[in-house]
């Protein structure tokens, strides 16, 4: 029996120190990309909020208007509204 | 115009500074001008790595601060004399760079070299930031070990988000992964990660893969950049992101166990 057990063990495929650092590694790798690269759950609504005001005085399309929220240097959150004007709406 | 080169890793202590040190002299021995900024303010280890601590008289400091030109700060290779060294200063002041001032210098050396490069401090704090922020190139030097590529990734995600290029939303800065320190033997007895395993995680290009060397200590010891060891695998590969650099493809090298031949066997090789 001894000797079956010994060829048996050879056979099944013993995980890898490596193997779980490669499996710890995305995980976590994932999960912070994903944070980083998060936005605020409120960023749609505060989007369509906005273009509803616009819209009351001025024309704008979904392409001239860009809406970010950054994050400088650690603890200074920065929203960034981009908006497009064109000639004939300046003027009136 | 200078390509800039930023050498960065977010971990300390995964070959930065002699990485920058070899490619710098490599790219030199080609033929190119070339200059090597330490931007480590209060940790300068470049000057040593290569072998010039001795002739150090002014540094990046004193040029920010107008109390030394450039041609006097700049200390001139022995070895190549296409090749110069900016040295960091020792004081502590590492608010002396700001995107400004350190934009100056670079733009100045822009107009002297074909190649500057930029040895970045570890951590992700302002030196490490201002040492990217005018990159056109990160080499990402990698251990593979998980404190190490948790890093990269971690400063891959600062490439993207903090550098000039993101913030002028040009086409974002070229990354390179330079594997280091690596075991094939470990490799392969299941105890490190493989380079395949990096690239799958990282998913950036690979540049080199620098073997773990004793030929590495002998260098820093003596002040000879380890590419200048043409016998040792870690000059040879080093050797060998010289020529990816400069934008030939090359196969890598030492990434498996060398098999013991009969001869080194009996006489130990």
């Amino acid at each position: 029996m001894a000797l079956l057990d010994y060829f048996l063990r050879k056979k099944e495929k013993q995980v890898t120190t490596a193997s779980r650092a490669k499996e710890r590694l995305q995980i976590i790798v994932a999960h912070e990309r994903n944070s980083r690269n998060k936005q605020p759950d409120y960023l749609p609504q505060l989007t369509e909020d906005i273009l509803v005001v616009l819209r009351k005085y001025i024309q704008v399309s979904d392409e001239s208007f860009s809406i970010k929220l950054d994050n400088k240097d650690g603890d200074l959150n920065v929203l960034e509204l981009n908006i497009e004007l064109h000639d004939e709406q300046s003027s009136s | 115009m200078a390509r800039i080169i930023v050498v960065t890793s977010g971990k300390g202590g995964v070959g930065k500074t002699t990485s920058s040190a070899a490619i710098g002299l490599g790219l030199a021995l080609k033929g190119h001008k070339v200059v090597l900024i330490d931007f480590d303010i209060g940790l300068r280890n470049l000057d040593l790595i290569m072998g010039c601590e001795r002739r150090v008289v002014y540094d990046f400091v004193n040029v920010i601060n107008g109390e030394a030109t450039l041609n006097q700060a700049l200390i001139k290779d022995k070895r190549v004399s296409s090749l110069s060294i900016l040295p960091a200063s020792q004081t502590r002041d590492k608010d002396a760079l700001n995107k400004e001032n350190v934009g100056k210098v670079l733009e100045d050396l822009g107009k002297l070299y074909d190649f500057i490069i930029c040895d970045s401090p570890a951590g992700i704090e302002a030196g490490a930031m201002m040492a990217l922020y005018y990159a056109d190139e990160a080499i990402i030097t990698t251990n593979p070990e998980v404190s190490s590529v948790r890093d990269s990734d971690r400063i891959i995600g600062m490439l993207a988000s903090r550098s000039r290029r993101a913030e002028l939303g040009l086409e974002p800065i070229k990354e390179h992964l330079l594997l280091t320190r690596y075991s094939p033997k470990r490799v392969a007895e299941g105890e490190m990660l493989s380079v395949e395993d990096v690239e799958d995680i990282l998913s950036i290009p690979l540049l080199g893969v620098i073997p773990e060397s004793q030929a590495v200590l002998k260098a820093s010891n003596a002040g000879e950049p380890v590419i200048l060891d043409t016998e040792s695998d870690a000059g040879q590969a080093y050797q060998d992101v010289i020529d990816r650099l400069l934008g030939e493809t090359i196969d890598f090298r030492f990434l498996v166990v060398e098999k013991k031949g009969i001869f080194s066997r009996m006489f130990g090789g």
